[in-house]
């Protein structure tokens, strides 16, 4: 296609009324037509005028919809972002010690997309950022709270191992003051016990709450403020909670820096 | 049918401009995207179902294209254009791709139906037309020749190439470009779009 006929492919290229391949031709024309460049942008903003003018109005539920998804998705940054070597992202993950360790910092979207966009990241990590997000998923409906959490820009996620082959995730979002508690695989407690969470206050245990596991996974906000908790702890308690605990930890992780 | 879309921003002065929310949003400010999602979400559904038409799959394409401007943000620059024309843009092309996607698996019915269909695109330029909501829109769409504004409403409401709106006008090929390219010259003119 000559140059003459590539600028009159203008207004086409701005209503997207180009094929694939063409689209590519006429985009490496732009390139070096400043003028076409300009007239293409112009025409494309016409077009959008026209596109305003075909509102409608949306469905109930698509806002919320929308807004659940997005705090899901890993943004794109705004430069390039080095290939894999993501700091921290361990291999083995030494299974059985019932310690949890801690993951870089990560705001929880980026790590839950980290699956799809870092190639570098340790298998185990994807693994415990999907489970994340399924948990989220599923509690969804019964937990705007745990949502909004999820949803907080500064919400930071630690995630490990828990005994007996199941993970977990913690999310804290030190804005909101609030935590949360994500397990998956989560074996079920002795006839009589209920899970319970508690923050760790310097070595003090705070109640948090107890667990309601259904088929294996959990995804609650904890009770009470995170307020100066560095850390929070799971142990097996007689049904109902208790005070303090009284039995070894299943599990205690640090909670992710601010 | 009436419904306030607010497409230019917020009308008070102290509140951010869609170009300042989306600058939020490319630094993963989930409460700008929500205040952007109010304000564009009308827009983006209300063009990509003018393509697209089935009720269901416009709102799963809205909602992509949603997405896809959080995930995407950080591209928008202020300085080509406002972040409603990259909105737009952004769910026009997400629209027309998937009709394309779909259609092209039966490119053969899509033709013939494009064909036979033929005096139905009048009633689809009313309809469309009978949703603008913009006085001046439709003002300006009026002063383009009728060739021009089929072209025009062909192409982009309902996410035709060029090639098929020639087929469907019995336009040349060369034609049916400089209509697209005049008509919406035109239509900047009067709509006083600035680059």
């Amino acid at each position: 296609m000559s140059a003459a006929d590539l600028h009159t492919l203008t207004g086409a290229y701005a209503v997207d009324a180009l094929d694939g391949p063409e689209r590519e031709e006429f985009e490496r024309h732009l390139a070096v037509c400043a003028p076409c460049r300009e007239e293409a942008r112009e025409l494309t903003a016409t077009a959008a005028r026209l596109g305003l003018a075909a509102s409608a109005a949306p469905p109930p539920g698509m806002r919320e919809e929308v807004l659940r998804r997005v705090a899901a998705v890993r943004q794109e940054p705004p430069r390039a972002r080095p290939p894999a070597g993501s700091p921290g992202g361990a291999g083995g993950a030494g299974g059985g010690t019932g310690r949890l360790r801690r993951l870089p910092r990560l705001a929880l979207a980026a790590s839950v997309a980290s699956a799809l966009a870092l190639g570098g990241v340790a298998a185990w990590q994807y693994e415990r950022a999907r489970d994340a997000r399924q948990l989220a998923e599923q509690a969804r409906q019964r937990a705007d709270e745990l949502t909004r959490l999820l949803a907080a820009p500064d919400a930071r996620l630690a995630a490990g191992e828990l005994p007996g082959g199941g993970s977990a995730t913690v999310v804290v979002s030190r804005s909101r003051d609030r935590a949360a508690f994500l397990a998956s695989r989560l074996p079920e407690p002795p006839a009589g016990k209920v899970y319970q969470l508690w923050f760790d206050d310097d070595g003090a245990m705070r109640p948090a709450g107890v667990v309601k596991a259904s088929d294996g996974r959990a995804a609650v906000v904890m009770d009470g403020p995170v307020a100066g908790a560095d850390g929070m702890g799971v142990t097996v308690e007689p049904e109902g909670g208790s005070a303090q605990p009284t039995s070894e930890p299943l599990a205690v992780m640090e909670f992710p820096a601010a | 049918m009436k419904e306030t879309v607010r497409i230019t921003g917020p009308a008070d002065e102290q509140g951010p401009t869609l170009d300042e929310l989306l600058v939020e949003v490319a630094r993963g400010d989930q409460e700008a995207f929500a205040s952007l999602y109010d304000a564009v979400c009308g827009p983006v559904l209300g063009l990509v179902r003018s393509v697209l038409r089935d009720p269901a799959q416009s709102e799963e394409v809205a909602q992509e294209v949603l997405v896809e401007v959080w995930r995407t943000a950080a591209r928008f620059r202020p300085d080509r254009g406002g972040a409603m024309a990259w909105v737009m843009t952004l769910a026009h092309r997400r629209a027309v791709d998937r009709v394309r996607s779909v259609q092209a698996a039966s490119e053969r019915e899509r033709r013939a139906a494009l064909l036979d269909h033929t005096p139905a695109f009048d009633s689809v330029t009313e309809q469309v037309e009978a949703r603008l909501e913009r006085e001046q829109v439709r003002r300006c769409m009026g002063g383009l020749t009728e060739v021009q504004r089929q072209s025009v409403t062909l192409a982009y409401y309902r996410g035709l190439t060029y090639r098929e709106v020639a087929e469907l006008l019995s336009l040349p090929l060369g034609t049916a470009k400089t209509r697209l390219r005049d008509g919406l010259i035109r239509l900047r003119d009067c709509l006083g779009v600035a680059s």
